[in-house]
């Protein structure tokens, strides 16, 4: 909004260094200063912020940076690796008791998420560890929030255990458990009402449900665009409960998500799942060093990158990144990937896991939408096999025949050109245009 | 007259309920900005650079956001320059001023606009999760209990268990719901409703519709269409589009103001959950950067805890601790 990203902020500082012989302690505040705003643009803490940024400046104003002919990119990595470190170094994964049923309790406020993200980890043990969960519906305050957890078991065809809104929360859960063991369901799901941090009756009640039935794991559910607060409602939560870990929702959006960060330090607690999306396979792990990158700014590569593993055919995916590394990437590539991509979601979501996606002149307008992609592959169908393996041929009769072919107008034709040529261009700059590069850091900075 | 001073005399005025659930519902957030700011007027004495700095941090900690709290300590040192006011406890009354002043500074109404002769239509917007239906809920009881005849429409057919939810808060506010199956096109709910309030002689018709991250452009363009057929069916409607706003979102509260006023046209904030720990304070930026009103807060669970918004009293919330505090020599401190 309005502050570009911590890369574009820093870099407006550094130009100015650049010119300089030295940098001098001045040039080092302003750095940290710009990092400091970024942070706080991100919703991260100010208290947070504030321990954070000391750490920094003394590993800034250490020689390693300062000496480093390249003293921007340095900072960058001073700051993503203190933040990586700050949420938790490595990825984290999912504890399963050793005797089944794994009881997993979900907990936070309200709105944060927690029956959807309910329905997406089950349904994820399923699919990753092949797991036969049950879900438990202790919500009996929100209106329909039995039914909701319902009928997310239809979509995912599993079991839902309720006793009606009238029954007491603990109860519920401990003839969930007992009905868990009765059907030999591996994994428990106790999805439980959203609360306010400082309701004590509420809260005394989560304790009780814990005490009842013992979870392996107990989840914080926290929206990835909590203000400041996060830190009030991570405290209490994490004094009453002794809390496993922490799902971080609402992912998708365009939020930083700098209450990762805050949660993390005053949980200690693992991020161990991120939800983005709204279908029900829309979960992933939580990775530490792509959201240090997200709550600077930086997009994320790795996540498209896998991403595109997971769903993407794996020779073809091979082909496909040599060709985006050579920069020999015609329409019918683009063609094939879109009948790949389309597997992997949402194109704008993918989009804004690009680094430096926003900052393309052609590319920052672009909206894709799945039902404009449709238009997409009309075009390019209509396009003869010299013309998709050399666009350039394209000219002004071979557009309207295009158009015309595609149902599509001149306009349309020349949007899908010029975004064509401008995605060849950041593959190109993505993929570092060589072999010897490709171990390299995929940020493309103007100051490195 | 002192500026709180006035502002409690104007509030005891009035029917005490108001100043009074914004005060309960408050407390939370009185108790950290209100002590954090006496606290710091304890501290120091003097008005300089590291109170202004400590001031900032408040007020971030407060996600009032890093723009705007730049605009508010600017007006501050403005103020204090030329009041020249050197003492931090004349300060105190200068940031309660400035900042009810930032929340009032356009003359518009705060309240609900109404068709006067005929059908009055609202329209839901919001992300997922931060209480639309609930909000619905409430305003279709506070209406019915002034006498009106209200109608709801199920227009989120996404989220599983969406409408039943609103169905359950038609019957505790004893209203009707138009609702068609879950997966339809919601603005065929929502012609459907307005057609049915017509032909009921409906006084209000309150549209819900699903929560939707403010980056889905379809999404974002099914919420255009359910709002043009709303107009085409009755122009001049909707009469207000109203933001729920979850009073705990940090800075991406701007980006969801401005994608779905672009989207929708949004006349209002509803500004819901302030009965956390959360301090609402992005109001104060959405104010400053987009202009955009609070009409309503929502303060608690029960079906009552909705309240028009009234500027005086939330700054009132958020500082009358400061003026009682004033009088003691030893303040409480939280």
């Amino acid at each position: 909004m309005a502050f570009e990203n911590l890369a574009d902020r820093l870099q407006a500082t550094f130009k100015k260094i650049r010119g300089k012989g030295k940098v001098s302690e001045a040039d080092v505040k302003e750095m940290t200063r710009e990092i400091r705003l970024a942070l706080l643009e991100a919703d991260v803490n100010f208290k947070v912020v504030k321990d954070f940024i000391n750490r920094v400046k003394e590993r800034a104003i250490g020689q390693e940076v300062l000496k480093s002919l390249t003293p921007g990119q340095q900072v960058i990595k001073v700051v993503q690796d203190e933040l990586t470190e700050l949420m938790g170094g490595e990825q984290s994964k999912i504890t399963l008791a050793s005797k089944p049923p794994t009881v997993i309790m979900l907990v936070g406020l309200q709105g944060a998420g927690k029956t959807t993200t309910t329905g997406k980890l089950a349904n994820y043990l399923r699919k990753q560890y092949n797991k036969n969960p049950l879900l438990v519906a202790a919500d009996v305050y929100r209106p329909a929030a039995i039914k909701q957890l319902q009928t997310l078991g239809k979509q995912l065809s599993m079991p839902v255990f309720s006793l009606g809104e009238q029954a007491n929360p603990v109860d519920i859960a401990k003839q969930g458990l007992e009905q868990a063991k009765a059907d030999h369901n591996d994994v428990v799901f106790i999805d439980t009402a959203g609360r306010l941090h400082i309701d004590e009756n509420m809260m005394e009640e989560l304790q009780n449900i814990e005490a009842a039935i013992k979870p392996d794991e107990i989840f914080l559910v926290v929206d990835a665009m909590t203000g400041q607060d996060a830190v009030n409602v991570a405290e209490n939560f994490s004094e009453r409960l002794d809390l496993t870990g922490v799902v971080l929702t609402k992912l998708d959006g365009d939020t930083r998500g700098g209450a990762a960060l805050s949660v993390k330090a005053v949980t200690g607690k693992p991020i161990k799942f991120a939800a983005t999306g709204e279908k029900l396979d829309a979960l992933e792990p939580f990775y530490p060093d792509r959201m240090a990158s997200r709550i600077l700014g930086m997009g994320d590569v790795l996540t498209l990158i896998e991403k595109a593993q997971q769903d993407i055919d794996e020779e073809k995916a091979k082909d496909m990144e040599k060709k985006m590394r050579t920069a020999s990437f015609t329409f019918d590539d683009f063609l094939e990937q879109i009948g790949q991509v389309r597997k992997m979601g949402p194109l704008d979501e993918l989009l804004s896991m690009m680094p430096g996606a926003n900052k393309l002149k052609g590319m920052k307008n672009i909206q894709i939408d799945d039902k404009q992609i449709g238009q997409v592959e009309a075009i390019i169908r209509s396009m003869t096999p010299q013309e998709k393996e050399d666009p350039e041929l394209i000219n002004a009769s071979r557009r309207r025949r295009i158009a015309n072919g595609s149902g599509t107008s001149i306009q349309d034709v020349n949007r899908l050109l010029k975004q064509f040529k401008e995605m060849k261009k950041m593959m190109k700059q993505m993929m570092g245009g060589g072999k010897g590069k490709k171990k390299k850091s995929p940020f493309n900075l103007p100051f490195m | 007259m002192s500026f709180l001073k006035k502002i409690k005399q104007k509030l005891t005025g009035q029917s005490d309920s108001v100043t009074s659930k914004f005060k309960s519902g408050l407390t939370k957030t009185r108790n950290s900005v209100a002590s954090k700011v006496n606290n710091l007027v304890k501290r120091y004495r003097k008005v300089d650079e590291e109170f202004f700095e400590e001031l900032e941090d408040i007020l971030i900690g407060a996600d009032v956001g890093v723009t705007t709290v730049m605009d508010i300590v600017e007006r501050l040192k403005d103020e204090a320059r030329t009041r020249n006011i050197k003492d931090t406890e004349a300060l105190r009354e200068v940031i309660a001023e400035v900042l009810a002043d930032m929340l009032t500074k356009s003359e518009e109404e705060t309240s609900l606009k109404m068709n006067e002769n005929g059908l009055t239509v609202y329209l839901f917007v919001g992300v997922n999760g931060v209480g639309k239906t609930t909000t619905i809920g409430k305003l279709a009881n506070r209406f019915k209990n002034e006498g009106k005849k209200v109608l709801l429409a199920a227009g989120d057919t996404f989220r599983a268990g969406a409408i039943e939810q609103l169905e359950i808060w038609g019957e505790r506010a004893g209203v009707d719901v138009i609702k068609h199956q879950e997966g339809s096109d919601p603005a065929a709910v929502v012609f459907d409703a307005v057609a049915a309030a017509k032909s009921r002689g409906v006084d209000i018709l309150i549209c819900d519709t699903a929560g939707r991250l403010q980056n889905k452009v379809n999404l974002m363009k099914e919420l255009e269409k359910v709002k043009r057929v709303i107009s085409r069916e009755l122009p001049d409607a909707p009469h207000e589009v109203l933001l729920a706003l979850d009073a705990t979102t940090g800075q991406n509260a701007l980006s969801q103001a401005k994608t779905f006023g672009e989207a929708t046209d949004v006349t209002g904030i509803v500004l819901t959950k302030l009965d956390g720990t959360a301090k609402g304070g992005i109001v104060f930026a959405i104010r400053n950067e987009l202009d955009l009103p609070v009409k309503l807060v929502t303060l608690g669970e029960g079906i009552d805890d909705i309240q028009p918004f009234d500027a005086d009293a939330f700054v009132y919330g958020l500082f009358g601790d400061m003026l009682e505090d004033a009088g003691d020599s030893e303040a409480e401190e939280v």
